[in-house]
């Protein structure tokens, strides 16, 4: 079997953003960098798959500069086999459709039986890149997934709908999956492991040799929202706050009544 | 402009999107259709031309045959936009659609100024403002962001549509949410803890809180992912919709996902370090304080009340 699995470096969500100079991205200095969460739970799936059909081959796809090569090596280290670097050191000013694209380019000819993908990043949060690939390989696609298992050719999985209700879907291999946070439980690299993953195999490809189709829309610019919350912010020791925020209750709420 | 406006239909019922996708078409200045796999006997109160196929027939799950669905009527009719809502059902169909269409597809869109849509960026901290190159264009619109009034009481005009929708994958039926027996949309106080909780043991803090205000306990989705906290307790979008009479937000930093289900409580308090973190716009009140040194003190002169 064959799997493949596509992954996407980001900034930490908790980090100050600034706006870069052209204003259509996000300054990217300063930032600590990790795998996409959607992503982690698609790793961790792939590898389970890996482990549990044994005669398994498992690629971990990143696009970006030199710098994603350290998260692919999380995916190297969490139990992916080998792993393809698309060199882009302009990733972020592509769309959804030219990335899926350049995977589906790079994964055309390779017959794989699986694609996983996180089922947005969380920064740009598109929702599409894995939805694409499958159009672009002319394979069934289901996304948003929080349940995954596999016999025999057929996967079963749950889609998660919204209120906590789930969709359960079965479909046959070749198939593509986007995954859902809470998927599985992501396991934590062991050291032995982190060593033997630098061994692996990691393949550059330039960008130029996958780009094939040709953009559809693009960033105008990005700033930061209007705030429109005037909302009262209490700060100072923790025994004055507690007690302002009596008085505020008291006075704007009946619960403490 | 013309757009064709994707109505939802869940386990025998209409979904109450369509309303926003109404919103959406009038603050766009357009004139719309609609489709629907779902019900002649559950339609929306939509004034114009409704495409109705069978959901009988197409399955509710079923992405071939809904895609080609939305096609022929999209052929038939040349709209220049299909607008779905940024839902487990439009943001799984979307991209199908624009890709058969060779348009481009924006995602969650919060506003369109001058023709030009925002959306979202980096967990909404940021907004980014799109230009789309193509003739045609698919959109998904973020739930809350559009929104009539009230529900409209139109009737439309339905026109049926034939099919056979076959497609690639087998839809198997639902799997209803576990409630446990608990309602946490009757609860008058709900203390809800977030990622900044740090650790598991501290979810007895939340709940201790909670009890002392005579409410019960709540989660965001990281927390219940990481399996400290049951699922029934978490509140927003995949979770449970709340409008308690004080909502406590303790380390949430407010994703979209969250603020959708408890932003109409009737008095937010949020508590967080960051106070940039976007729950702060939701917010009736931010505590900025390390909510382990916070909230026990909090709880401990509550109780002394």
């Amino acid at each position: 079997m064959k799997i493949l699995v596509c992954i996407k470096q980001v900034p930490d969500m908790e980090s100050k953003f600034k706006v870069d100079s052209d204003g259509t991205w996000y300054e990217k200095s300063d930032l600590v960098w990790r795998m996409n969460e959607y992503d982690e739970y698609a790793v961790e799936q792939a590898v389970q798959l890996k482990e549990q059909v044994k005669d398994a081959d498992l690629t971990v796809l990143c696009i970006g500069g030199d710098q994603v090569k350290e998260t692919m090596k999380k995916a190297l280290a969490m139990g992916c086999d080998r792993g393809v670097h698309i060199a882009d050191d302009d990733s972020n000013s592509k769309e959804p459709y030219e990335k899926a694209g350049i995977i589906a380019e790079y994964a055309r000819d390779k017959s794989f039986d699986l694609v996983f993908t996180g089922m947005q990043s969380q920064d740009k949060g598109s929702a599409q890149v894995g939805l694409l690939i499958a159009e672009f390989l002319d394979m069934p696609g289901v996304s948003t997934i929080v349940d995954f298992s596999y016999s025999d050719g057929v996967v079963s999985v749950k889609r998660e709908l919204e209120g906590g209700m789930k969709a359960c879907v079965t479909a046959r291999t070749p198939l593509t999956v986007t995954c859902q946070l809470g998927l599985n439980t992501v396991r934590y690299p062991t050291l032995p492991n982190i060593m033997k993953a630098k061994r692996k195999e990691l393949l550059s490809i330039p960008v130029e040799d996958l780009l094939k189709v040709e953009s559809r829309q693009e960033t105008a610019r990005i700033y930061f929202p209007e705030k429109k919350g005037t909302g009262l912010i209490l700060e100072g020791g923790v025994a004055e706050l507690a007690d302002k925020l009596i008085g505020i209750l008291k006075e704007k709420t009946t619960v403490l009544t | 402009m013309k757009l064709l406006l994707v109505a939802e239909y869940r386990d025998g019922k209409l979904l109450a999107c369509c309303n926003e996708l109404m919103d959406f078409s009038d603050k766009m200045g357009a004139e719309s259709v609609m489709c629907l796999v779902g019900s002649e006997n559950d339609l929306p109160g939509y004034s114009g031309t409704l495409y109705l196929a069978d959901a009988k027939i197409y399955g509710e799950y079923n992405p071939d045959g809904h895609k080609q669905f939305i096609l022929d009527v999209v052929e038939k009719e040349q709209v220049d936009m299909v607008a779905f809502s940024h839902s487990s059902y439009g943001w799984d169909l979307a991209p199908r659609v624009a890709f058969a269409l060779k348009a481009a597809q924006v995602s969650e869109i919060v506003e369109v100024v001058d023709e030009i849509p925002a959306v979202p960026l980096c967990n909404a901290k940021l907004r980014r403002d799109v230009l789309v190159k193509t003739k045609q264009s698919v959109v998904t619109i973020q739930a809350g962001a559009f929104g009539l009034p009230e529900d409209p009481v139109g009737t439309p005009v339905v026109e049926k549509v034939e099919g056979n929708g076959e497609g690639r994958v087998e839809f198997t039926g639902y799997e209803q949410a576990e409630s446990g027996g608990l309602d946490l949309g009757k609860a008058q106080v709900i203390v809800s803890g977030g990622r900044g909780i740090g650790k598991p043991e501290n979810v007895e803090m939340i709940a201790n809180l909670a009890k002392a205000l005579g409410g019960e306990y709540g989660a965001s989705r990281p927390v219940v992912d990481s399996e400290w906290v049951e699922h029934n307790r978490q509140v927003g979008t995949t979770g449970q919709t709340v409008t308690p009479k004080l909502y406590v937000a303790c380390g949430i930093s407010g994703a979209i996902q969250h603020l959708a289900g408890m932003k109409k409580s009737e008095f937010i308090v949020a508590v967080n370090t960051d106070r940039d973190a976007p729950i702060a716009e939701a917010a009736d009140v931010l505590v900025v304080a390390d909510l382990k040194e916070f909230i026990p003190l909090f709880t401990e002169k509550i109780q002394a009340l």
